[in-house]
C-alpha cells in the first residue's frame, strides 16, 4: 500500500513533446510507472518513444485508460491545462509548472470547488511511490520502499531528507512534493490525513519553509488528530523578512510565518522538530527506536 | 517588481483614479518649474524611492511656493535616505516627485493582496491611515478591516458601501468610495498586481478621494504578460549582484555574513544558510542555480560569490536530482581557475553522477576541500573562514 499513487496508476503528460516533458516522461518510464498517454494538441495521433500521443485529455483518458496527469506546460498556459485535466475527471493531476501567476491559481483553485480531482503543485516536483511509481522529476534511485510517509514544500531538500532516510534504513511509502507556491492543490494537512490513515506509513516526515500560515494550520491538526509520529524541519530560519528566497511562496510578510513562530507551532503540537536539516534522518530513527 | 509611487500613480490614473497633478524631477531646477507648472502654489516634494517610512526619514517635503520647492529639491536628490525599510545602508535619491498640494479632512488606509490561505483577493482598509499599518495590527487589531472578494463573481458594490460604512464615511464622500474602491480593484486584477497599497488614501474637504499615495508590486510570475509595467523597472534600485544573477537564471539574494553559498533548489538553499548559522557562521547570500542550470551558470554564479568582497569562504551544496554532479563539478572547475580561488572552498555534491563529479574536482588541482553530509559540510567551512 501507499497514497495516491502505486503500480496501476496510468499516466498521461500534458506537455510531452516539450524538452522538459520528454526528458521526464523517459525517466518516469524507465523507472517502471505506466506512462500510458501524451498530449500535445495538433499531434494527435502520433507517437512519443511508443507512447501515443492525444489532441486532448479527455481522448487519453478514454482511449488510453489514463487516471492520472502530470504536467510541464510553460506558465502561460499551464492553468489551462490544470483545468483541462481537472474538466476530464482525472483522479490525480500533478502540475510541475514554476512560475504560474497566482490570479490564474486563483481560477483554477476556483474551478476545481465541487469537483473531486485532487492537485498537486504547482511549482512541485511530484510525487513517488518507492519501487511501484515515480510521476515527477525527482532522482528515482535515491528512494527506497520502506514505511515512512514524506510530505514537503521543497525539491532539492526533499532529496536531502530522503537520502538520510534511505541512507539509516528507512525507506518511504510515498514521498509528496505540494510545491513552493503560496497557492497550491494540495496542502500539508490533505497529505498527513492519507498517511495517517495508510497501513503502510509508519511515520511521516514534513519539510516546511518561510512565509503562510501551512506549517501552522498543519500543526493544529496534528495535535487533534494524529496518530503517528511527525518529524519536522522547517527552512529559512536564517532568511530576511520581505525577501524572496525563490519560492514565490517563501516570504516572510507578517510575524507569524517566520521559522520561529512555525517551530513553536510544531513543537507545542508535539511534532519531533529538528533545527538543522542534517539531523532529519536521525531524528527519526531516534523516533522509531531503531 | 516594485514600481516608484509615480509610476504606480500612471498606472493607476489609466482607470479613472483619483490622482493629483504632478511631475517627476531630476534637478532642483526641473522641481521648480513643475512646481509653476502646478500653479507655482503649495505642493509636496517627495524622494522616489523603493522604500516606505520616506516621511519620517526627511524624503517629504511641503513647498510654500516655486522656490521652496528649488530648495526643498536640492535637499532631497542625493541624500541617502535610511528608513526602517532601506536597511542600515540606506538608498540614494535620484529623483522626486513634486505633486500638488489638497485639503486633507481625514485619512484612510486602503490595500489589495491576494489571501493565500482564504484564496481570493482581500481588501484591508483602516481609519488610521498615515500610520505604519503593521503598527495599527499589532496595537489597534480592531481598526483593520478586511473585505474578501469572491474569485468567482469579482467585487460587488455592496462591498464597497458597507466598508465605506464601516469606515465611518460620511455620505456625502460613499458614491465616490465605492468608485475608487471599484476602480483599485480592476487595477489590481488587471494588471496583475501581488499588492496595491494606498496609504494614505485622503478625503478631502470637498468631501472627494485622493489616492495621495500608492505603493504598487508586480507579481513576478505574470511579468511576461504585462510588458509595459515590468519594462517600468528600476535599475538603480536594484543590487548590481541580484541583476547579474538574474540574467543568468539564478536566484541571488544578497546578505550580510561572509560564507557564500550555492545551492540547487530553494528549499535546500535555505536549508544550507541555516546550517551555516547552526554551526556558527553567517550566509553571505541565498543563491539557487536552478534546477537545469548550466555549466555557464555556475560558472556565473561563482563568479557573483567571488565579486562579493565579505566572502571569506564558499560552500557549494549540490544534490544532483535532474543536475548531474558532474556538470556542477566542470562549472565550479572553470570559475575557480578563471577568476581564482583566494578563499576556502568547501563542496558537497550528491545525487546524480556524484562519483565522477567528486572525481573531477579532486583531479583539478584546485584546493577544494571535499565533505559528504550537509553537517560535515558547515562544520568546515565555518572554521576555514574563521
Amino acid at each position: 500500500m501507499s497514497v495516491l499513487v502505486d503500480k496501476n496508476t496510468r499516466v498521461v503528460t500534458q506537455g510531452i513533446t516539450g524538452k522538459t516533458g520528454a526528458f521526464h516522461t523517459r525517466a518516469c518510464k524507465e523507472y517502471g510507472t505506466q506512462m500510458v498517454a501524451g498530449v500535445t494538441p495538433g499531434k494527435g495521433g502520433q507517437d512519443f518513444e511508443g507512447i501515443p500521443l492525444f489532441d486532448t485529455v479527455h481522448q487519453a483518458k478514454k482511449e488510453a485508460g489514463a487516471n492520472v496527469s502530470i504536467i510541464y506546460v510553460p506558465p502561460p498556459f499551464a492553468a489551462d491545462a490544470i483545468m483541462e485535466a481537472v474538466d476530464a475527471d482525472l483522479d490525480l493531476v500533478i502540475c510541475i509548472t514554476e512560475g504560474i501567476p497566482v490570479l490564474d491559481m486563483l481560477k483554477v483553485s476556483t474551478f476545481m470547488q465541487g469537483r473531486r480531482t485532487r492537485l498537486i503543485g504547482p511549482n512541485c516536483p511530484g510525487i513517488i511511490t518507492p519501487g511501484q511509481a515515480k510521476i515527477g522529476i525527482m532522482p528515482g534511485f535515491i528512494h527506497k520502499p520502506g514505511r515512512i510517509g514524506v510530505v514537503s514544500r521543497s525539491g532539492t531538500l526533499t532529496y536531502e531528507a530522503v537520502f538520510q532516510l534511505s541512507a539509516l534504513g528507512m525507506g518511504q511509502s510515498t514521498c509528496i512534493g505540494i510545491g513552493g507556491d503560496p497557492l497550491n492543490g494540495t496542502n500539508f494537512i490533505d497529505c498527513l490525513k492519507l498517511f495517517n490513515e495508510d497501513q503502510d506509513t509508519d511515520a511521516i516526515v514534513m519539510i516546511g519553509e518561510i512565509g503562510g500560515s501551512a506549517e501552522v494550520e498543519a500543526a493544529h491538526w496534528v495535535k487533534a488528530n494524529m496518530k503517528k509520529p511527525v518529524v519536522s524541519f522547517i527552512a529559512g530560519a536564517t532568511a530576511p523578512p520581505g525577501r524572496r528566497m525563490g519560492h514565490a511562496g517563501a516570504i516572510i510578510s507578517g510575524g507569524d510565518d517566520t521559522a520561529e513562530a512555525k517551530f513553536k507551532a510544531l513543537s507545542a503540537a508535539g511534532i519531533h522538530v529538528v533545527r538543522s536539516p542534517h539531523e532529519i534522518g536521525a531524528k527519526m530513527q531516534e523516533v522509531l527506536g531503531k | 517588481m516594485n514600481l516608484h509611487e509615480y509610476q504606480a500613480k500612471q498606472v493607476l490614473k489609466r482607470f479613472g483614479l483619483p490622482i493629483l497633478n504632478g511631475h517627476v524631477c531630476y534637478t532642483p531646477g526641473e522641481a521648480e518649474a513643475a512646481a509653476d507648472q502646478l500653479g507655482g502654489g503649495i505642493c509636496v516634494v517627495k524622494a522616489q524611492v523603493h522604500a516606505g517610512g520616506r516621511g519620517k526619514a526627511g524624503g517629504v517635503k511641503l513647498a510654500k511656493n516655486s522656490a521652496e520647492a528649488h530648495d526643498a529639491a536640492a535637499k532631497i536628490l542625493g541624500m541617502k535616505l535610511v528608513t526602517p525599510q532601506t536597511g542600515a545602508a540606506g538608498k540614494i535619491v535620484r529623483k522626486v516627485y513634486v505633486e500638488a498640494g489638497c485639503a486633507i479632512a481625514k485619512e484612510y488606509y486602503l490595500s489589495l493582496l491576494v489571501d493565500r490561505a482564504k484564496r481570493c483577493v482581500s481588501i484591508i482598509a483602516s481609519t488610521e491611515g498615515g500610520m505604519e499599518i503593521e503598527e495599527v495590527a499589532h496595537k489597534t487589531p480592531d481598526k483593520i478591516l478586511n473585505v474578501r472578494v469572491d474569485p468567482k463573481v469579482g467585487l460587488q458594490a455592496y462591498q464597497s458601501s458597507k466598508l465605506a460604512i464601516d469606515l465611518g464615511i460620511p455620505v456625502e464622500a460613499r458614491k465616490h468610495f465605492v468608485q475608487v474602491v471599484k476602480g483599485l480593484y480592476t487595477a489590481f486584477v488587471d494588471c496583475d498586481l501581488a499588492l496595491l497599497e494606498i496609504n494614505p488614501l485622503v478625503l478631502t474637504k470637498e468631501n472627494t478621494f485622493v489616492l495621495l499615495d500608492a505603493k504598487c508590486a508586480l507579481e513576478d510570475n505574470a511579468a511576461f504578460r504585462q510588458k509595459a509595467i515590468h519594462d517600468m523597472m528600476d535599475y538603480d534600485e536594484q543590487d548590481p549582484r541580484d541583476l547579474r544573477a538574474q540574467k543568468y537564471g539564478l536566484n541571488y539574494v544578497g546578505l550580510d555574513g561572509n560564507i557564500g553559498c550555492l545551492v540547487n533548489g530553494a528549499g535546500l538553499a535555505m536549508a544550507t544558510m541555516d546550517i551555516i548559522k547552526a554551526f556558527g557562521g553567517e550566509p553571505a547570500n541565498f543563491l539557487d542555480v536552478g534546477g537545469g542550470a548550466t555549466k555557464e551558470n555556475v560558472t556565473e554564479a561563482f563568479r557573483i560569490l567571488l565579486s562579493d568582497t565579505n566572502v571569506k569562504g564558499i560552500l557549494v551544496n549540490i544534490f544532483g536530482g535532474i543536475m548531474k554532479c558532474d556538470v556542477i563539478a566542470t562549472g565550479i572547475i572553470e570559475a575557480a581557475k578563471e577568476v581564482g580561488l583566494k578563499v576556502p572552498l568547501v563542496v558537497r555534491l550528491q545525487g546524480t553522477n556524484v562519483d565522477l563529479g567528486r572525481k573531477m574536482l579532486a583531479e583539478s588541482g584546485l584546493a577544494i576541500t571535499p565533505a559528504d553530509t550537509m553537517d560535515d559540510a558547515a562544520k568546515k567551512i565555518v572554521s576555514l573562514a574563521k
